[in-house]
């Protein structure tokens, strides 16, 4: 494969601990804290943090998946033709705070809406949102509370992140726009 | 008429004349709207010769069942524009139905009919109605219509439900020698189906047409033809129903006739749904709309495969006397509408002979058949003596074809004011040239 | 995988792959009809018009809720209040529709063909909310959604369609929908309201009794007679008809002890169906009604919520 490999498996892996430490870390004592994974590699990544945390405290904590194909503001122009998935929040939002979890934060419109869609299942206490990557290049004054690494990226770049449970294995890479087809397989 | 008709030499064409059963290489020589001589390599003087080499030249066509629409509805067609259509497609001769409005069934509205003809380009034959205002209840004045030149009776569109006024019908008109030609159709059977009772219909919730409704009616007509021992001409046949009454009728001796329309001939319900019908279209004359296209949409409506196939086979054995257009034109809002809601009805003046060729070409006819059944029959059905064949003396009334020619049906080309084809984008070959009327060049592709 | 298409007209052309791709959206937007904010900003700025030419108020209600809870504006015109009253042609109500430029015209009309006819004129999007006794796509395929609740839709499968065949657009967009899937459907009508010519179609049996149509069946649709036809002189009676063709509780017994029960409503209860079956637990007459919601909030979603070149 080409492009250049920021991390792989065992590196993302210590990356997740170090989110959950932060999660954990920043939320002591908080009663209802929840974990959404945006759709669909940020579910996969909400189940590990879900899986690590409860290792490091013995928390369980609920997890939701978040579809935001219905709050997307690029609907009309979309090219592809959109495919729905299921959103289950299998809890109440009421006073909660939640963690949104996703693979790559860029422009942070994916953000925006998933915040929106959140918003429309009750009213959280707070949203914090971790990310595996920032990227950079937003188009929305919005932050990650929690960042797994860093990557200056700029918009010709392509950043992909693969997880086992999708991809069959774990990795982020940075390439060329123009040297990766555009496919569905790798957030960003 | 009073100026004189040039005398006219066709030289080198290929004669196809059923009556004469003559088809070979002739010359003919046209003088004061007659035929004066044929012969091979004719020597005489000629006020214009004509080389007609590698064309068909054959007796005028003769349609039994053309709608002009005047008096009443010229915005759909008029007689001089539907005679102008004819002419392009090769009719020399068409007898136009009586539904006009107010309806041909008094001698003023055929004098008016002949009177517009006179303008026209082909000779155009009023037909009128059998009952008043084609009500089905009281007889037309018969004797007084065909003083005025009505030349066969028709309530075309309807039927004539009582039995016993019909008998009285067909009675009477043979006392002038004049048929009637019959659209049968029991009413309460046809209800208000839309198209064939079949697969179609069944698959597509459109209400149904059943061949039963045409079948019951023709048995009827049939059976008081023979028991009166007169004559009498069905309309349109479509199914094999239809033409095993026929067949059976002829077999015994009844003085039966019958048409079949070019779009019977080639079109099956499946037309409903694609208009194609399997043809491969010109891409750029394509209906935009190929499924409930209403220009699929006739009475009686388009029949099964098998009933389009055993209509040709009837063609060919002369079960079927005649092809008739049942020209129908319609106004183009008129049928850009819902499906049930559009009138009945194509038409077919200007692509009628290029269809009978392609049954020439495809096998069904022979020449020679062709010739009968667009011409020699339809001239006796009516009782036309000076037409329907090329012998001397008779009327020089001819069509000349090239068969070789390829063209594409393109509506927007048409003489006829209306556009309502189901054959729009079709491929064919065989075209009329050039048509002659009484002597006289009336058409020239 | 996915759905592609301008316009659904009818079931009858559809791929299983679109039928499945649809009943999945649908499967999805169940999910927000359970939330305390039932909307979501998917169709928000579009505009779909509901162009309603025959009463109907479960169907034009069900594509409304659907609009709405998808952000879109919702117009609703009824024959009665346009000016098709006045004699205007269809596509002359259309093209005056297409100047305030809707972005979804769901269309409910007596004739065969008329959504075709609209489809084929505008640049809109359109569903046939019902063309005569031709289709009503949206109701077969929330008719799926609610069997595939309690069923395994595929081969093996076998549906019972039972009532007024000839004039109903159900029957049809269900036979066109369950033969693609493999699904075996059982057909039963009285003789003068079966259309000559539908045991030709692939999968499709038909049953000259009622009892014969649900022997072992999985499911049982029941379709709702018309009085009018009555007047047609295709059944003698009301009485008559409930006598051979109605479902009770002793016929019910001849299918699977499983089966489930479906009406499209509106139900003459006691004619084509008894209460005590209609109000059975077998009978899922009202997760239809919900299911269509849901449904038509996939359709409306995948023809508006994708770019059209």
């Amino acid at each position: 494969m080409t492009g250049n490999i920021i991390c792989e498996s065992s590196e993302m892996g210590r990356i997740l601990e170090r989110i959950a430490a932060a999660v954990l870390r920043r939320n002591q004592g908080r009663q209802k804290l929840a974990l959404v994974g945006i759709l669909t590699r940020g579910v996969c990544l909400a189940q590990r943090l879900q899986r690590i945390i409860r290792e490091q405290s013995g928390l369980e904590l609920p997890l939701g998946s978040l579809d935001i194909t219905l709050y997307r503001d690029d609907l009309a122009q979309a090219t592809h033709h959109p495919v729905l998935r299921k959103t289950e929040i299998p809890f109440s939002l009421d006073g909660a705070t939640v963690v949104l979890i996703d693979d790559v934060l860029y422009t942070g419109r994916t953000v925006r809406a998933a915040m929106d869609g959140l918003i429309d299942f009750g009213r959280p206490q707070s949203i914090q949102l971790a990310v595996l990557v920032d990227r950079g290049c937003r188009e929305l004054p919005i932050a990650a509370d929690y960042i797994g690494v860093e990557v200056p990226a700029s918009t010709r770049d392509r950043v992909m992140v693969r997880v086992a449970e999708c991809d069959g294995f774990d990795s982020v890479t940075v390439m060329p726009r123009s040297a990766s087809p555009v496919s569905s397989s790798g957030g960003e | 008429m009073s100026e004189t008709i040039p005398s006219l030499l066709l030289k080198n064409g290929r004669l196809i004349d059923a009556a004469q059963a003559l088809d070979g290489k002739f010359d003919i020589f046209l003088v004061d709207g007659k035929v004066s001589k044929i012969g091979i390599g004719l020597e005489v003087a000629a006020d214009r010769t004509l080389d007609l080499e590698g064309l068909w030249v054959l007796p005028g066509a003769i349609d039994l069942h053309v709608h002009l629409r005047e008096p009443g509805y010229e915005y759909k067609e008029t007689i001089l524009s539907g005679a102008q259509a004819a002419v392009a497609g090769g009719f020399t001769s068409i007898a136009c139905m009586a539904n006009t409005m107010p309806i041909n069934d008094n001698a003023a509205v055929t004098r008016f009919i002949l009177e517009q003809a006179r303008a026209a380009p082909a000779k155009v034959l009023p037909i009128a109605a059998i009952t008043r205002a084609m009500q089905g209840e009281v007889l037309v004045e018969m004797g007084d219509l065909v003083a005025a030149g009505a030349v066969a009776f028709s309530d075309d569109g309807k039927t004539v439900p009582d039995s016993k006024l019909l008998r009285h019908a067909l009675e009477y008109a043979s006392l002038f020698g004049k048929p009637l030609l019959c659209h049968c159709q029991d009413n309460a059977l046809f209800a208000d189906g839309v198209i064939h009772e079949g697969m179609i219909a069944a698959q597509h919730g459109l209400a149904g047409i059943p061949a039963l409704a045409e079948e019951i009616d023709i048995a009827r007509t049939i059976m008081l033809a023979e028991y009166l021992k007169v004559p009498v001409h069905i309309c349109h046949l479509s199914t094999r129903g239809g033409i095993a009454l026929v067949r059976q009728g002829k077999a015994r001796g009844v003085r039966v006739t019958a048409e079949a329309t070019p779009h019977h001939l080639f079109l099956s319900e499946e037309a409903v749904v694609d208009l194609a019908c399997g043809e491969t279209l010109d891409e750029d004359l394509k209906p935009a709309m190929l499924c409930y296209n209403t220009n699929s949409k006739m009475s009686p409506p388009l029949r099964t495969a098998a009933d389009v196939a055993a209509l040709r086979q009837a063609l060919a054995d002369g079960t079927i006397d005649a092809i008739a257009t049942d020209h129908a034109p319609h106004e183009a809002t008129e049928k850009a509408v819902e499906y049930d809601l559009a009138p009945f009805g194509v038409v077919g003046l200007e692509t009628a002979l290029a269809l009978a060729l392609r049954l020439v070409r495809e096998g069904v006819l022979t020449p020679l058949q062709l010739v009968a059944r667009m011409s020699q029959t339809p001239a006796a059905i009516l009782g036309l003596n000076d037409r329907g064949s090329l012998a001397t003396g008779m009327a020089a009334d001819l069509t000349i074809v090239d068969p070789e020619c390829e063209w594409v049906v393109d509506p927007e080309k048409f003489y006829s004011k209306a556009r309502n084809t189901p054959f729009t984008g079709w491929r064919l070959q065989g075209r009329v040239v050039r048509t002659i009327v009484d002597g006289r060049v009336v058409f020239s592709l | 995988m996915g759905f592609r298409r301008k316009d659904l007209l009818g079931t009858r052309d559809l791929s299983a792959d679109e039928i499945r791709t649809l009943l999945e959206s649908a499967e999805s937007f169940k999910e927000i009809a359970e939330r305390p904010l039932k909307k979501v900003p998917a169709l928000r700025g579009k505009t779909v018009v509901n162009l309603f030419f025959e009463p109907s108020t479960r169907t034009r209600t069900s594509f409304e809720i659907a609009a709405k809870r998808l952000s879109a504006d919702a117009v609703n015109i009824s024959a009665s209040t346009s000016s098709v009253v006045k004699g205007e042609s269809l596509l002359d109500t259309v093209d005056n529709l297409q100047a305030m430029a809707p972005d979804i015209i769901v269309v409910r009309h007596k004739s065969v063909g008329a959504a075709h006819l609209i489809a084929g004129h505008i640049g809109a999007s359109v569903v046939n909310a019902g063309d005569g006794a031709n289709e009503h796509p949206t109701q077969a395929l929330l008719d799926l959604l609610t069997i595939s609740a309690h069923k395994k839709l595929g081969p093996g499968l076998r549906v019972a369609i039972i009532g007024d065949i000839a004039h109903s657009r159900v029957a049809r967009s269900n036979i066109w929908a369950l033969t693609t899937l493999g699904i075996t459907v059982r057909v039963c009508a009285p003789p003068t309201m079966l259309p000559r010519g539908l045991e030709n179609i692939k999968g499709v049996e038909v049953c000259r009794r009622p009892e014969e149509a649900l022997d072992g069946v999985d499911v049982v649709m029941m379709l709702r007679i018309q009085l009018e036809r009555q007047d047609r002189l295709l059944f003698p009676s009301l009485r008559d008809y409930a006598a051979i063709f109605g479902l009770n509780r002793r016929r019910l017994a001849l299918a699977r002890p499983d089966a489930i029960v479906m009406h499209p409503g509106p139900m003459n209860r006691g004619v084509e169906i008894t209460s005590d079956v209609a109000d059975s637990e077998q009978a899922v007459i009202l997760s239809q009604v919900s299911n269509g919601v849901a449904l038509r909030m996939a359709v409306l979603f995948l023809l508006g919520g994708q770019g059209h070149e």
